[in-house]
């Protein structure tokens, strides 16, 4: 589509004066009478209000009945009285939740392996993608010579849920399980430490791994 | 009855108004109740004491003088100048935290000076600090109505610079999500300008059918709103099964609410009042200002990114854009009506021809492996780490892309010096341009009118202050 098609508009509306946004009114060769000029219809295109009201009698009557007998405000009433008979949308949320998806992304966990080993190998990755640098991690080789992590904490005021670093665990240990409902009421609680995750992880395995199985095929 | 006669001749320059006589009854009647007593009032000699300046007199005040008791005190002149009115950041009316500055003559708004930067979180800069990776998440959040819309055109722009193409399922889904998307805008739009301007319940209908659209978000990202879904390469995961169905089945309903609005709202004699020929611009001043989206098809310009310069899978499908006429906030509510059924168009047309295939670029050096891939060979865990850590490069250059958002023509300057994180990033946001309108589209509106005004800009914080 070329650009002067475009701005058709716009040129028509300059030679034809300010105000009158693009319907214009042209002199026919009659003198004194003008006649409107709508635009063309461009295919892809479609003008919402562009017809002025008709004239003919009955749309007039139509008209003057609305305006007297209010009955465009009379059908509103009645679409707005309908929904009190309809069933309510809400739910009584704390009995009643609204479904989640596997995908659902909430409150972090730390998994462990079904030995009881944590499953963090302390790779740093979750670290290193987190775009709002909430996780800090400190590691230390252990008595038994595997590496794992003396310190995992996640500033959770500071996360903004994104998912990456459960996309990035290579071992699927940090994952972002189904709870939502985790508010406290100090900063100092949503500090998680290594403890906390992990205690959440033994809380929700099961939901986790449910999940986790859930979605295996698009993962 | 001599004392009415007083009263009476007293009150007599009030005569004209039959009003002012019984308004004075009480006072008539309780000099009537005489008591036959005797009475003081004040006469000449104690009136006297009064005369001269009523301070206890010094060099400087027994030198003024009383002004005669007959004389007229000419009128001295005073300053006098509008009033200035906040508007916001707390108003409920001035969606987010805009301050408005409003100028008041009466009820007439003079000049109006929006204040903006609130919401400022520099996410600009920060993005220079992030990988291309990292850098997606932040796009969820500056318009935060329209979410996918932002990822859309990031995702976009990256992969411009990569010189990469996706596979057609993953644009289908972008531009399925892209609908949903603009659906879920208009929504926001259309209910909370009915709200601002009187009209409660159709923001209630049309939040419930937002609630679904945010299920099918929940169910294909993870997220309800900050999906961080559609990434440079394609889209993160395949939709679950089951979803397309369910996507099917809003939709074949959704115009039905849709009606249900009409019906209320569009030829309802208090919402047309409330919105034709309120806020007109011209379609000289819609280009002059720099206006995209539904504020310049409003004004009659048929100008469309989805139509003139189209992305992802919008030129395989059908669709019509609504143009208005008048250039007033009643056409722009019916083209947001209009757009939103013309997105159910398109969605039934992207679920009908979703092909089946891949939705991530197969280039190893871009997209993470899956899992499984991740778990059994050497070189994807390489790659995975590769690109958990440090990004993948992209090749140096600059590019502007911009995609059709529901707010208008939301775009992406990409500068790229060859690394990992981008040089430099600026984001047009149409709600920008069109705040900046206010000042000219708002000038000796009602005040009331100001906030019909605002509500029909569809202005959003997020993506104005970045
Ligand atoms: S969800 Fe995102 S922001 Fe939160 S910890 Fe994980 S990577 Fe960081
Ligand atoms: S949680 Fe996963 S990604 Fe993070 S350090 Fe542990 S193993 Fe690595």
């Amino acid at each position: 589509m070329s650009i002067a098609k475009i701005f058709s508009v716009t040129s028509r509306v300059r030679t034809s004066g300010a105000n009158s946004l693009f319907i214009r009114y042209a002199s026919s060769g009659k003198d004194g009478q003008v006649e409107k000029v709508y635009p063309p219809n461009v295919p892809g295109y479609k003008y919402v209000n562009a017809v002025d009201p008709s004239m003919d009698f009955k749309e007039m009557t139509d008209r003057a009945a609305q305006t007297m007998f209010w009955t465009e405000l009379a059908r509103g009433f009645a679409v707005t009285l309908a929904h009190i008979f309809k069933e309510p949308a809400t739910i009584n949320y704390p009995f009643e939740k609204g479904p989640l998806s596997p995908r659902f992304r909430g409150e972090h966990a730390l998994r462990r392996y079904p030995s009881g080993e944590e499953r963090c190998i302390a790779c740093k990755l979750c670290e290193a993608i987190c775009p709002a640098q909430a996780i800090t991690i400190e590691a230390e080789e252990r008595k038994d010579g595997s590496r794992r992590t003396t310190r995992y904490d996640i500033d959770m005021t500071k996360c903004i849920y994104c998912g990456f670093c459960q996309e990035a665990c290579p071992v699927d240990a940090i994952v972002e399980g189904p709870n939502f409902e985790f508010s406290t009421e100090t900063h100092e609680e949503l500090l998680y430490n290594k403890e906390k995750l992990l205690s959440n992880g033994d809380k929700w395995e099961s939901e986790i791994a449910a999940n986790i199985r859930a979605d295996h095929l698009y993962r | 009855m001599a004392s009415i006669l007083n009263v009476l001749l007293r009150k007599s320059s009030n005569f004209g108004q039959t009003k002012a006589l019984l308004q004075n009854l009480p006072a008539i009647y309780n000099v009537n109740s005489q008591r036959n007593g005797h009475r003081w009032f004040p006469d000449e000699e104690y009136v006297k004491q009064f005369d001269g300046v009523v301070v206890f007199p010094d060099e400087l005040t027994s030198l003024m003088k009383h002004p005669p008791y007959n004389s007229i005190i000419a009128p001295g002149e005073k300053n006098v100048r509008n009033m200035i009115l906040n508007f916001g950041p707390q108003h409920p009316a001035a969606h987010g935290v805009l301050r408005l500055v409003l100028e008041l003559d009466g009820e007439t708004v003079r000049a109006a000076d929006p204040h903006i930067g609130l919401l400022h979180r520099g996410t600009e800069k920060l993005i220079e600090y992030k990988t291309y990776t990292q850098a997606l998440p932040y796009f969820d959040r500056l318009d935060y109505v329209s979410m996918m819309c932002n990822e859309q055109c990031y995702s976009l722009a990256v992969e411009k610079l990569l010189n990469i193409d996706i596979p057609l399922r993953a644009k289908y889904i972008r531009t399925l999500f892209a609908e949903i998307t603009r659906i879920l805008n208009h929504i926001m739009a259309v209910g909370t300008h009915a709200l601002d301007v009187g009209a409660l319940t159709p923001f209630f209908w049309l939040f419930e059918e937002r609630e679904k659209m945010m299920e099918f978000y929940e169910r294909v990202s993870g997220a309800r709103m900050h999906a961080a879904y559609i990434r440079p390469g394609g889209v993160s995961l395949d939709m679950p099964l089951g979803l397309m169905d369910d996507i099917y089945e809003f939709s074949s309903k959704f115009a039905e609410r849709l009606d249900e609005v009409e019906d209320v709202l569009t030829t309802n004699r208090i919402w047309v009042q409330r919105t034709k020929d309120i806020g007109i611009v011209s379609a000289q001043d819609a280009l002059n200002y720099g206006f995209s989206g539904v504020m310049l098809r409003g004004s009659g310009i048929k100008w469309d990114l989805r139509k003139t310069q189209p992305y992802d899978a919008y030129h395989l499908v059908d669709f019509d854009v609504p143009i208005g006429t008048k250039g007033d906030c009643y056409d722009r509510y019916l083209i947001r009506v209009e757009e939103m059924r013309q997105s159910l168009r398109i969605i039934d047309q992207c679920l009908n021809q979703m092909p089946p295939g891949e939705v991530k670029t197969d280039d190893a050096k871009l997209t993470p492996p899956s899992r499984e891939e991740m778990k059994t060979s050497m070189e994807a865990l390489i790659h995975h780490f590769k690109l958990f850590t440090q990004g993948y490069q992209v090749p140096p250059g600059a590019t502007y892309t911009a995609i059709e958002a529901p707010k208008g023509e939301f775009g992406v300057y990409l500068v790229s010096d060859g690394g990992s994180k981008p040089y430099r990033c600026k984001i047009k946001a149409p709600g920008f341009a069109h705040l900046a309108a206010l000042e000219k589209i708002g000038r000796n509106s009602m005040l009331a009118d100001i906030v019909a005004i605002i509500g029909t800009l569809d202005v959003v914080f997020g993506e104005i202050d970045r």
